[in-house]
C-alpha cells in the first residue's frame, strides 16, 4: 500500500518537469543547427531568447527539489532521485547554453558566404539530440543498462568532431582567408561535442539512481 | 570493531506465536545500532531480550544466544540483576521515582550497598553531568524529579540509568514522549555517551534513526530483513522491502 501518496506525486512532478525541460533542450539544439544550416538569423534570435525560459525551468525545478528535501525528509531511491535531479538539470542548462552558443554564432556569421556545405555537424545534432532523448527515457524507467550504452555512443559524436576539425583545418591551411570563418564552425561543433559529454554526465546520474553507486562510465579521453 | 553484544539465530515466541525468526545482530561497541520497523515487527521485543526484561512474561520460549562480551546471558547460573546492571534501559515515557532529583540517581548505587555520602554525591554529579542535564538541576537536587520538564525527566532518567555503571544502555523510544527541541538535545547526548557506551535504540522515527545511529537494523514481521551501515540503509539499502519501508511505499 502506497502511504507517501502526497510526497510521491510531487516528486512525479519533478520528474515531469525535467521531461519538459529536456524537450526545451532539445529542440533549442536542432533549430540552433537548423538555423546555421539555413541561414535563419530569426531563428537564432529566438534560441537566444528562449534559453532564458531554460535557464527559468532550471530554477523552478531546483526549488522544488529543495522543497522536497526540505519538508518530506526523502529516503534511499527516492533521495537518490532528487539529489541526481539537481545535477541533471545543471546539465541540461549547461546544454541549453551550449545551444544558444551555436544561435550566437549564426549571428556572427550573418550572410557570409558559406564555406562548405554542412553535413557532420547536422549529423553531430542529431546524435547528440538522440543521445539527449534516450538518456531521458532511461531516466523514466530507470534502466542503468540503456544509460551506459548510451554513454559508449559519445565515442560517435567525438569521432564526428574530430572529423570536422581536421577536415576545417585543412581548409585553414590551404587558404588563410578561410580561418576566421572555419574558426566559427570548429566553435559551433565543439559546442555540440561538449552538449554529448554533458549527456553522458546525466546517463552517469541514472545509473546513480538506479543502483546507488557512483561511478564514472566514460572517462574522458582528453 | 568489536561486538559488544550479539544475537544469535533467535527465536522467539509469546505463546505460540513466533515474534522473532532467526535474528543474528552484532552490536558493535560504543557504537549506536538502531532498530527500525513497522509496528509489531519485534523490534522492542528484540530489545527487551537484550536485558532480559521478557524474563517475566509467562509462556515465552528462547532459542538460540543472546551474548554480551561473547557470554550468553540465558546461560544457566547467570545472575539476571548483573546483566540488568551491565546492560541499562531507558524506557519510552520518562519514568523517575516520585523522589528527589538525587535519590532518582542515588536509588541504584543505594540497592547495590553504597552508603557513602560523598561518594553517593559525586556518582549524582557525574551522571548528571554525562547526561547533560547538571547544570539545569544542580540548585535543585531535593526537588522531586517529577516536577522537571518531560526532557529533563528523560534525561534524568538515562542519569539513573548511568549512575549504575552500565555498559550497555538500550532505548526504547526515548523521543516519543518528547518535543522537538528536547529530541535533538537527547540526541546530542547519544553522540557523547557512545564515546563510552553501546547504544541499541528503537525508534518509530526513521529520521532519528538516519541522525543518530552508525548501524541499522531494519525488521518486518519477526525477521531481520537487513542490517548495515546506517549510510546504506537510508541511501542505498539493498533489499527491496527495506526500500518500500523506508520511502513509504507500504506499511
Amino acid at each position: 500500500m502506497e502511504i507517501r501518496t502526497v510526497f510521491h506525486k510531487k516528486l512525479k512532478e519533478v520528474r515531469n518537469e525535467v521531461l519538459a525541460m529536456a524537450s526545451m533542450v532539445e529542440k533549442a539544439i536542432d533549430r540552433a543547427v537548423l538555423a546555421l544550416k539555413q541561414r535563419d538569423l530569426k531563428l537564432a534570435k529566438q534560441v537566444i531568447e528562449d534559453d532564458m525560459t531554460i535557464n527559468h525551468k532550471r530554477f523552478e525545478i531546483e526549488e522544488a527539489c529543495v522543497d522536497l528535501i526540505a519538508t518530506q525528509q526523502p529516503m534511499a531511491s527516492d533521495l537518490r532521485t532528487i539529489i541526481s535531479v539537481l545535477s541533471i538539470i545543471t546539465e541540461l542548462e549547461r546544454i541549453g547554453d551550449h545551444a544558444e552558443g551555436i544561435a550566437k554564432i549564426v549571428l556572427m556569421i550573418g550572410d557570409e558566404p558559406p564555406l562548405k556545405p554542412l553535413i557532420d555537424i547536422p549529423h553531430m545534432a542529431d546524435k547528440t539530440c538522440e543521445m539527449l532523448r534516450r538518456s531521458l527515457e532511461a531516466l523514466t524507467n530507470r534502466d542503468a543498462d540503456s544509460a551506459r550504452q548510451i554513454v559508449a555512443e559519445d565515442d560517435d559524436v567525438d569521432r564526428l568532431y574530430n572529423q570536422v576539425f581536421r577536415e576545417l583545418l585543412s581548409f585553414m591551411a590551404e587558404d588563410p582567408k578561410t580561418i576566421t570563418r572555419a574558426t566559427r564552425l570548429i566553435w559551433v561543433a565543439h559546442n555540440l561535442e561538449r552538449s554529448a559529454d554533458r549527456v553522458t554526465n546525466i546517463c552517469e546520474r541514472v545509473v546513480f539512481i538506479v543502483t546507488g553507486v557512483m561511478e564514472e562510465i566514460g572517462a574522458s579521453k582528453y | 570493531m568489536e561486538n559488544k553484544m550479539q544475537t544469535k539465530h533467535l527465536d522467539f515466541y509469546y505463546g505460540k506465536k513466533q515474534v522473532l525468526k532467526n535474528v543474528s545482530l552484532d552490536m558493535k561497541e560504543r557504537q549506536i545500532t538502531a532498530l527500525i520497523g513497522p509496528s509489531g515487527c519485534g523490534k522492542t521485543t528484540l530489545l527487551r531480550l537484550l536485558n532480559r526484561m521478557n524474563d517475566v512474561i509467562p509462556e515465552i520460549r528462547l532459542d538460540g544466544d543472546v551474548l554480551l562480551d561473547g557470554e550468553n546471558i540465558y546461560a544457566a547460573g547467570v545472575d539476571v540483576v548483573e546483566v540488568r546492571k551491565r546492560v541499562g534501559m531507558v524506557f519510552q515515557q520518562p519514568n523517575p521515582f516520585p523522589k528527589t532529583v538525587f535519590e532518582n540517581i542515588a536509588f541504584g548505587p543505594r540497592m547495590m550497598g553504597q552508603k557513602n555520602r560523598l561518594y553517593l554525591e559525586e556518582i549524582v554529579e557525574r551522571s548528571l553531568k554525562v547526561a547533560a542535564i547538571w547544570d539545569e538541576v544542580k540548585d535543585n537536587l531535593d526537588k522531586s524529579g517529577l516536577a522537571l520538564s518531560g526532557g529533563q525527566q528523560q534525561r534524568l532518567c538515562i542519569a539513573r540509568t548511568l549512575a549504575i555503571e552500565p555498559e550497555v544502555i538500550l532505548m526504547d523510544e526515548p523521543c516519543s514522549a518528547l518535543d522537538p527541541i528536547s529530541t535533538l538535545k537527547i540526541e546530542e547526548l547519544m553522540q557523547d555517551l557512545k564515546k563510552q557506551y553501546t547504544i541499541v535504540i528503537v525508534t518509530h522515527n526513521m529520521q532519528q534513526a538516519a541522525r543518530v545511529s552508525d548501524r541499522t537494523g531494519f525488521l518486518l514481521l519477526g525477521e531481520l530483513v537487513e542490517y548495515s551501515e546506517t549510510s546504506e540503509i537510508f541511501g542505498r539499502p539493498r533489499d527491496q522491502r527495506t526500500e518500500d519501508y523506508i520511502t513509504g511505499r507500504f506499511g
